[in-house]
């Protein structure tokens, strides 16, 4: 038997997977259905939504200055869960990408990042004053 | 100086602030919401990471979305916000409350209101606020500090990082900081037990292999000029174990060992506050000991979900709603604190309406039991599967519930 903790929501349901001989598996302690999803996938591929932040960049290409009150950092996640294994991939691509202001949440920051069928995009709406 | 007039001033446009604000004024009262910063939404705009709203949108957002979402509410309403305004004093002249704030586009202003809603949120406990000994150098920070240095101004505040206490935003910033491309080498902290939610062990320190010292205390910040180390030293049986100490180089310290709700405002208000809580006594409306003078949110108590400072904040809104309509308690019953119960919210129950009750257990605790005893006698109880003092518990009293309440009944919430 595999225990867990679920990380789908704040509750942190402690669940329990037992995998039969013919590999089925049964999930008991959770509290919802996505406890369930989570089990099975963390078992068998684990996820983990990325949250991650981009440099922000004015529409002239420079950085805001540390007097503006933009932010200097724009705030971008995953649409979904991305395989956990490739995270660190992920973050270096990320470190190379800057977000021109002003931007929209969910504007289209790396499409189907690393080849995947994962979006990244961005958290938060940022005006120009 | 500039005077304003509104039916309701809502202070802090956090999403407390916000969710008031929004209540109020679709019970249609003028509303207005003072802001210190930019930007409504509070610390949400920091929290970039997921995991908000899953009660409130039925969705996992991060924290600028929720408050971004939450915003759109109060702009289509065309609700009022004075932003980068500062509140400076609030009290009570010719029968009104008058809020005294100012902010660089209109100076000094006096806005007089007849309720007022308080969402200022909370503190961070800092290093003196714990006492840990030795030197003073650079390189100690609250984590709330951390992350928003790295998430919005763009700074790394170090390299080799060490957390103090297991707070959620320490578990946060572990993550935060790995990703970073920091080393993150413990998170220290003094209780056997998480003080943050279970599931951030998983993601913020599992999968980054963090080893978490329970049961350990930071005894002494080496360094100069810039922290170079701590020394950790481990509690058995309530004892510091001196000769097991050991050290820990780093150059930096991250502080996530508590919050306190910000209530300066309040007490110079001549509000009371809870020595339990740090944030006002509040009755079955959530009205403050200055009638009229609403709390919600952080500033009440710190809550562990936004989800739930916002089901709060609108209990705040409704309620500062029917008080600017005339309604007032015909009675209320008081509400006390049972066994392994640390604090109950509010202070008091009324027995005409459905009563929303917040509580924090003082014990680690499985298959324990919630029962609410009226003079003794159980009314109503509730399994839980696990309960700890990280997680907050709630419970809804109706008026069924409490119907044979007489004038000097005492309601009581236990954990058995």
């Amino acid at each position: 038997m595999k225990e867990l903790i679920c990380i789908t929501c704040p509750m942190g349901c402690h669940l329990a997977i037992d995998t039969g001989a013919n590999g089925e598996m049964k999930v008991t302690g959770n509290r919802c259905v996505r406890g369930e999803q989570y089990a099975r996938e963390e078992v068998l591929n684990p996820k983990r939504v990325v949250t991650f932040t981009c440099a922000a960049l004015l529409p002239d290409g420079s950085a805001p200055g540390v007097s503006s009150n933009l932010p200097r950092r724009v705030p971008v996640r995953t649409r979904t869960g991305f395989p956990k294994e490739r995270i660190p991939e992920l973050l270096d691509a990320l470190r190379g990408i800057s977000v021109r202001l002003p931007t929209e949440r969910g504007a289209m920051v790396l499409p189907k990042a690393l080849g995947t069928d994962v979006d990244v995009v961005v958290a938060r709406s940022i005006a120009l004053e | 100086m500039k005077q304003l007039n509104y039916d309701a001033v809502v202070i802090g446009g956090g999403a407390a602030g916000m969710a008031a604000a929004v209540e109020l004024d679709s019970h249609g009262h003028s509303v207005l919401i003072l802001e210190r910063e930019d930007s409504l939404g509070g610390i949400l705009m920091q929290c970039i990471h997921n995991g908000f709203g899953l009660i409130e949108f039925n969705e996992e957002l991060t924290g600028p979305e929720f408050a971004q979402r939450f915003e759109a509410k109060v702009r289509a309403k065309n609700i009022q916000a004075s932003l980068k305004t500062t509140v400076l004093d609030l009290r009570e002249e010719n029968g009104f409350k008058a809020v005294y704030c100012v902010s660089p586009a209109e100076g000094m202003m006096r806005i007089e209101a007849r309720a007022v809603v308080l969402a200022m949120g909370c503190r961070e406990r800092n290093r003196g606020n714990i006492r840990i000994p030795g030197t003073r150098p650079a390189g100690v920070y609250t984590a709330g500090l951390a992350q928003r240095l790295v998430n919005i101004e763009g700074y790394i505040p170090g390299k080799d990082v060490v957390i103090i206490g297991s707070g959620d935003i320490g578990l946060i910033m572990a993550r935060r900081m790995s990703w970073s491309g920091c080393k993150v080498h413990a998170v220290i902290e003094i209780l056997p037990y998480l003080s943050g939610l279970t599931r951030n062990i998983v993601q913020c320190l599992n999968d980054f292999g963090i080893p978490l010292y329970l049961s350990h205390l930071v005894t002494d910040i080496y360094g100069k000029d810039r922290v170079e180390g701590i020394e950790v030293t481990p509690i058995e049986s309530g004892a510091l174990m001196r000769e097991k100490a050991f050290k820990i180089p780093c150059d930096t310290v991250l502080l996530s060992v508590g919050l306190v709700p910000e209530n300066e405002l309040s007490r110079n208000a001549g509000i009371e506050i809870q020595p339990t809580t740090n944030g006002p006594w509040v009755d079955s409306a959530l009205m403050t000991t200055l009638p009229g003078v609403f709390a919600c949110g952080n500033v009440l108590h710190v809550h562990d979900l936004v989800d739930y400072v916002v089901e709060e904040a609108r209990r705040a809104g409704a309620n500062a709603a029917s008080w600017l309509s005339g309604y007032r308690p015909a009675r209320e019953i008081r509400l006390k604190t049972g066994a392994n119960i640390r604090y109950v919210m509010p202070m008091r129950l009324n027995p005409e309406r459905e009563n929303r009750v917040y509580m924090r257990s003082l014990v680690v605790k499985n298959n324990a039991r919630l029962e609410v005893r009226l003079d003794g006698a159980v009314v109503k109880s509730r399994k839980l599967a696990h309960v700890q003092p990280s997680e907050m518990l709630s419970l809804t009293v109706a008026p069924a519930d409490i119907a044979a309440a007489g004038r000097d009944s005492v309601i009581e919430i236990a954990l058995v």
